[in-house]
């Protein structure tokens, strides 16, 4: 049971760095390729009506780590306090600057709101790459399973490390292939043609790089990653577009499996002492509460997902980002 | 400020702004529905016009809700993480079923109605805007039903072992008598501020467009009858409150003494409340038994009762606080109604409504926005020192770890990004009303294209 329930969290922490990847990777790249209000206004139009049905994904995946390991969730944001409360504020300036972008008036306004959207899901992207790195190093969990620490250094220390940088910058270029493979899927046009240039560019230099930090580390996972990434680069040079999306999807989805299961059954690390880390029995809740989120979910999930999918069939043109004249 | 209080002042801040837009989204959806199910049944043109209008609103008013919904869902972890550590059982499950069971439905559904014109079956795609309506109103039935576990904590039991509190029954928390009072007088609630922001901006854009006027009137009738349906289903809740937290009203109305036949004071003034009182005999007897011989029991006595039931310490919430907020709440509710009725009455059989009225009324929403904010810091703050009535208190419910630093920045960030979002949506609201209600039909930039999958 509690092995069911870690991987339903694991499952919906994946859908939700997938879908939001694409959501966040479109919005970095909307002012980079859209050479004009109607381009970036395209690029923003591909995942209008898919972000917030993605986002709420998050708040699945936050929704069942808090039912089914409640101590994990505690732990987890309170030991992140400020990094989370940044994530939180900036996640707001997204979702609104993306539905609010169509509906005032002026280019001014639309391109205040394109800026906004830009520089909201950059940092969010950073921020979830290096909270993901601090994730695999653990936290400083004192006995009393808080993380200890005084001041704003408590939580806001982890950020600044190397580890943690260097989670925001493979981050950032994960959220850029994402976002860019799915804008070549997605739309026609000049946006097609930038982007897909980008992936197979991106593709290639992620591959590079990853060659380089896995040879550097020994790790094999790191390798693999490579491979996708060199993968998703020559997909989106045969102009096999949704395989290269699936690709990149994979890297992340991927990444994101090894990122929890880096401990085993530790959930959470101490870097105090391992044995004030959270496990993920110790954290559980109890088999009742269990078993009534395995019926809930096993009622609900499947129908979400289903309508989910209607969604995107609706929304399955493309969006023109060429000037249609009229 | 320590830092407990420092949170308090925080999850009050975040979570009662984030129910400025929570009650406007529950009955703007409902409105949009009911607009558009009226153009399929009629077919009259302003129908189909005005639901686009509603939608438009709807869609910028969710988005904040959105946004700021999420941050209540990490809020049981990052300040309350013993909270959430005792209650997870409970409350946790709650949450996670609200997620998916409704969040999904509106975020997913509202994207295909509102970007579904042209794109599914007409009945369909109403449909679609049901379904959200109908997610709205199960996430407020969830949501609700764990705050009316922290008013009247049921179907739980407390592990002997670990201590914390194990869910028994998720039906019997569902229906938890005091979700089954508090349900619909919220939801009355929010069809008074939804039905006066519509008064209010048909009102301002009268003279651009005869729809306006049907809005308008629209909004009066929402305003006008869930006005009445607050004030019925309030007062069943002020008796099934008087129940189980008999603190709270006493609390409300300053009644130190356990009276018989006991009075309702309007006014009051004075160091403790009340020295001097307008009082309405046999009134709150009334209100909180249904009986005007009813006993109702006083302050001192509840005190000295919890004092010997949960040991010593403080069981008296902030009196003036309770007192004030219970009054404002039911003035400006009624008020607003009154309003609203005034203003049905003036526009009835076609006529137009006085200058001075149409002048003041874009001004409406404030009414029931203060009304339901007024409610929830009394029915909030009159359950201290509780966090969860009778089982744990709010001191013990903070994150242990926690910093009064970083609590001053994660305020401090919060009031700034969420005043700046809250301007913003205010211009453009007004943006929106501004635009002509019937669109001059752009040339749909999406002309047909292949699909990709």
């Amino acid at each position: 049971m509690i092995t069911f329930w870690f991987s339903v969290v694991v499952l919906a922490w994946v859908l939700f760095f997938v879908l939001e990847g694409f959501d966040f990777g479109v919005g970095i790249l909307g002012p980079v390729l859209g050479r004009d209000d109607h381009e970036r206004g395209a690029a923003v139009r591909t995942i209008g009506p898919f972000w917030d049905g993605n986002e709420v994904w998050l708040v699945a995946a936050i929704g069942v780590t808090f039912a089914a390991f409640p101590a994990w969730y505690g732990a987890l944001l309170s030991g992140l306090y400020i990094p989370m409360v940044v994530l939180l504020l900036l996640l707001a300036v997204r979702g609104v600057a993306l539905e609010f972008r169509g509906k005032g008036d002026g280019e001014r306004y639309r391109r205040r709101a394109d800026l906004a959207l830009a520089l909201s899901s950059l940092g969010i992207v950073l921020l979830w790459g290096a909270l993901l790195a601090i994730f695999t190093r653990g936290l400083a969990i004192g006995a009393d399973g808080q993380v200890v620490g005084s001041g704003l250094s408590r939580t806001l220390g982890p950020l600044f490390t190397l580890p943690a940088l260097l989670g925001a910058s493979a981050a950032l270029v994960a959220a850029l292939l994402l976002g860019a493979t799915f804008l070549s899927l997605r739309t026609s046009g000049p946006l097609r043609r930038r982007s897909r240039a980008l992936a197979r560019w991106g593709g290639t230099g992620g591959a590079v790089a990853l060659v380089v930090a896995g040879t550097a580390t020994g790790s094999p996972l790191v390798l693999a990653a490579a491979v996708l990434s060199f993968g998703t680069g020559l997909l989106a040079r045969t102009s096999r577009e949704a395989l290269a999306f699936t690709t990149a999807a994979l890297i992340v989805a991927g990444s994101v499996v090894a990122v929890f299961t880096t401990h085993g059954q530790v959930v959470l690390h101490s870097t105090v002492d391992p044995a004030f880390a959270l496990t993920r029995t110790s954290a559980a809740a109890t088999p009742q509460a269990l078993s009534l989120i395995t019926w809930a979910g096993v009622l609900i999930l499947p129908g979400v997902l289903a309508y989910q999918a209607f969604s995107y069939y609706v929304f399955r043109r493309r969006v023109a980002s060429e000037r249609v004249p009229s | 400020m320590d830092v407990l209080d420092l949170t308090r002042l925080q999850f009050a801040v975040v979570t009662i702004y984030h129910y400025f837009f929570v009650p406007l989204s529950i009955s703007l959806a409902a409105s949009a529905a009911g607009l558009q199910i009226a153009w399929l049944r009629t077919k009259k043109e302003h129908y189909l016009h005005l639901t686009k209008f509603v939608g438009k609103l709807l869609i910028v008013t969710f988005a904040v809700g959105v946004v700021t919904g999420l941050v209540q869902e990490f809020q049981f972890g990052l300040g309350w993480s013993a909270f959430a550590n005792f209650y997870g059982d409970v409350f946790g499950p709650t949450l996670a079923i609200e997620g998916m069971l409704a969040f999904f439905l509106e975020a997913t559904f509202l994207a295909l109605w509102y970007f579904g014109w042209d794109r599914l079956p007409r009945l369909v795609h109403t449909a679609c805007i049901v379904i959200v309506a109908v997610g709205t109103l199960l996430s407020a039935f969830i949501i609700l039903a764990a705050n009316s576990f922290m008013q009247n904590p049921v179907a739980y039991a407390l592990d002997p072992v670990t201590g914390r509190a194990r869910l028994t029954s998720f039906t019997e928390l569902m229906l938890n008598k005091v979700n089954l009072a508090a349900f619909p007088h919220t939801m009355s609630g929010a069809v008074m501020v939804g039905g006066a922001l519509l008064l209010a901006l048909g009102v301002w854009r009268l003279a651009a467009d005869p729809a306006y006027g049907v809005l308008a009137r629209l909004g009066a009738w929402l305003t006008l009858v869930g006005g009445g349906f607050t004030a019925l289903t309030g007062d069943h809740l002020g008796k099934v409150i008087t129940e189980v937290q008999p603190m709270k009203m006493a609390a409300a109305e300053a009644l130190y003494e356990t009276t018989s036949g006991a009075p309702f004071a309007v006014f009051a003034t004075g160091k403790p409340l009340p020295e001097f009182a307008l009082e309405i005999p046999w009134l709150l007897s009334i209100l909180a038994k249904g009986d005007p011989g009813a006993t109702v029991q006083g302050i001192d006595d509840l005190q000295a009762q919890y004092a010997a039931e949960f040991g010593p310490g403080s069981y008296v919430p902030m009196i003036p606080v309770a007192f004030w907020t219970f009054r404002l709440m039911i003035g400006a509710g009624m008020l607003a109604m009154v309003i609203g009725g005034y203003y049905l009455w003036r526009t009835r059989k076609g006529r137009r409504a006085p200058r001075w009225l149409t002048r003041w009324l874009p001004l409406i929403p404030l009414l029931p926005a203060a009304a339901n904010t007024f409610g929830w810091i009394f029915t909030e703050t009159a359950r201290q020192p509780w966090i969860a009535f009778g089982i744990s208190k709010v001191a013990d419910g903070i994150s242990p770890g926690l910093t009064s630093s970083e609590v001053i920045a994660s305020l401090a960030g919060f009031t700034v990004v969420y005043g700046v979002l809250a301007v913003v949506w205010l211009r453009l609201v007004r943006h929106l009303a501004r635009q002509p209600l019937v669109a001059s039909t752009p040339a749909s930039s999406s002309a047909d294209l292949a699909p990709v999958y």
